[in-house]
């Protein structure tokens, strides 16, 4: 095994159960630039120490939910289900920068 | 006559740390000595330390799976391995000394009409750029691998593969001790257990790191430490899209020769080859979630050993003799970030996931070129940190995933 993480829901369950969906990021708001959303999209903390996360309980109670754990350790400090959010502050259709031309993506 | 006997150093025991140098490197891994191998030898630059937080080789390059080859699926890609492996074919000439490198062919089998069609797809853009790669059936691959299982009664029978000659394995720790040696000789510092703990800037320019050994001033310092790039570049002020994952390695005890051909499959999430030694060699993916503790798991020896028993049942009774794991610097779109970074004269090799030890040649080949011009070579630009900004990314995932 290689760590237990607590499901809110199931409690203390091997981490091979769950799905980890990355590190809790900040959205842009309304008209980001290129720079603000390619920063949103690609650059990450990836720090070594504590770091709030998401995962999902892929083999188990289906919910997202998020987790504090130490990257240095893998000790998980915290879990907690979170509340749903707003659509206030999220880019709407005409926020969506031209990408220009992306023939490899 | 008494000298054939007597134990040599590889390289000069660590010096005292002098207060500045005109270039130095962070990471005593294959690609921080292999730039300052080429410093050294190809551009004359001879006043540089290479600075490490522990022993030679305790990254990733002690570590790997040894895996060479240029069958990458973007023409970029293919094109900057393909001129790696042509250096590593000569590299133990270069450097005086046996890498082992044994050019026993590759194959990446494919498992459906998916499969195959990925792997057509890379053999036509190899082909273009003139390097050995092609489609392989059944028959053939009966005839370069007897020993593999081909029955159509297998969970994922094997309908083809990317067959890749030139492709081999090679002894990592021979190729850092060389490159090691050979900087040395060209009169290179090499500093074990001194830890970048800060890079000094003025103006948007690098002016030096802080160590734990004390302050040292440099012109151009680089950063060459893989799994560890975000903290390292954090400490420039350069943000990086990477994130740190463990991957991880087993081999079995040794047994005799049985396996000359490297063995890939995507689908089952595994890789296999057989090392000098005798041992079977196996690895996987990367562990999905980032961490930095290099703990070794008990659920990976158990899939990829499931995983080994399909393609080859007749290792049923090997025994599993050990296994290990290392940090790695994953990019968005497995491929490379490699020269300068925002920062004047602070230059980056990052985002190696699991695949850059083949890649050491030529990262120290094009960063040193780099240093010693003041120009991006051409065939590091679409790599840059930049891309990440502009939205213009070489995406390797058809080649990368697994295969390593
Ligand atoms: C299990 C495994 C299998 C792999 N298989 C393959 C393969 O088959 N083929 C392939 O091409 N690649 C493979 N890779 C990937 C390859 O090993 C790496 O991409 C490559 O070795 C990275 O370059 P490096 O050797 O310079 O890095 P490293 O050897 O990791 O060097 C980085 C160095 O930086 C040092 N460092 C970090 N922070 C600091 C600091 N603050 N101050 C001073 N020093 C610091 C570290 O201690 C480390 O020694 C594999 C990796 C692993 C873990
Ligand atoms: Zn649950």
């Amino acid at each position: 095994m290689s760590f237990l993480l607590p499901c809110p829901n199931c409690g203390p369950r091997d981490v091979n159960e769950f799905a980890y969906q990355g590190e809790v990021t900040k959205r842009p708001t309304q008209s980001p630039t290129l720079r603000e959303l390619s920063s949103y999209l690609y650059f990450r903390e990836n720090v070594a120490g504590v770091q709030r996360e998401w995962w999902y309980h892929r083999l188990g109670c289906q919910a997202w939910f998020q987790a504090e754990r130490d990257t240095r350790t893998n000790e998980v400090l915290a879990t907690e289900l979170t509340e749903p959010v707003s659509a206030e502050g999220a880019p709407g259709p005409e926020a969506t920068p031209a990408l220009g031309e992306n023939p490899t993506l | 006559m008494k000298d054939v006997f007597r134990v040599q150093r590889m390289w000069r025991p660590r010096a005292k740390l002098r207060r500045r140098y005109d270039v130095v490197i962070v990471g005593g891994g294959a690609h921080g000595l292999a730039t300052a191998y080429y410093l050294a030898k190809t551009h004359g630059i001879t006043d540089v330390a290479v600075l490490e937080k522990s022993y030679i080789g305790s990254g990733a390059a002690g570590r790997n799976t040894t895996i060479i080859r240029a069958n990458y699926r973007t023409p970029q890609g293919a094109e900057f391995y393909k001129e790696s492996l042509r250096l590593y074919e000569g590299l133990s000439v270069e450097l005086d000394f046996n890498l082992l490198f044994s050019q026993q062919g590759h194959l990446t089998l494919a498992h459906s009409d998916r499969g195959l069609i990925t792997a057509t797809e890379r053999a036509e853009v190899n082909q273009l750029l003139g390097i050995d790669s092609r489609l392989v059936y059944p028959d053939e691959i009966a005839g370069l691998c007897p020993e593999i299982n081909l029955s159509q009664d297998a969970t994922w029978p094997i309908v083809g593969a990317l067959y890749h000659p030139p492709g081999g394995i090679i002894r990592h720790d021979a190729v850092v001790w060389g490159y090691a040696r050979g900087a040395d000789r060209g009169g290179v510092e090499i500093h074990p257990y001194t830890e970048v703990t800060g890079i000094e800037r003025s103006n948007g320019r690098v002016t030096g790191v802080r160590t734990n050994r004390g302050e040292v001033e440099a012109d151009v310092v680089i950063s060459c430490t893989a799994g560890w790039s975000t903290l390292v570049c954090d400490l420039a002020g350069v943000p990086l899209p990477i994130t740190t994952h463990i991957l991880q390695a087993f081999v079995t005890e040794p047994i005799k020769p049985f396996l000359d051909v490297i063995i890939v499959s995507s689908q089952m999430h595994v890789y296999i080859s057989q090392t000098d030694r005798g041992e079977i060699l196996i690895g996987a993916e990367i562990e999905p979630y980032t961490t930095y503790k290099g703990q070794s798991t008990f659920p990976f020896v158990e899939y990829s050993a499931r995983h080994t028993l399909e393609l080859f049942p007749q290792l049923e009774p090997v025994k599993v003799l050990r296994q290990w794991t290392g940090l790695c610097d994953l990019s968005p779109d497995y491929s490379p970030i490699l020269g300068e970074t925002e920062v004047e004269n602070f230059h980056v090799s990052a985002g190696w996931g699991t695949y850059g030890f083949k890649a050491a040649p030529i990262v120290g080949t094009t960063l040193a070129e780099l240093v010693a011009t003041g120009r991006t070579p051409k065939l590091i630009a679409p790599f840059a940190l930049e891309r990440f900004y502009t939205d213009t990314l070489v995406s390797e995932l058809a080649a990368a995933a697994v295969s390593h």
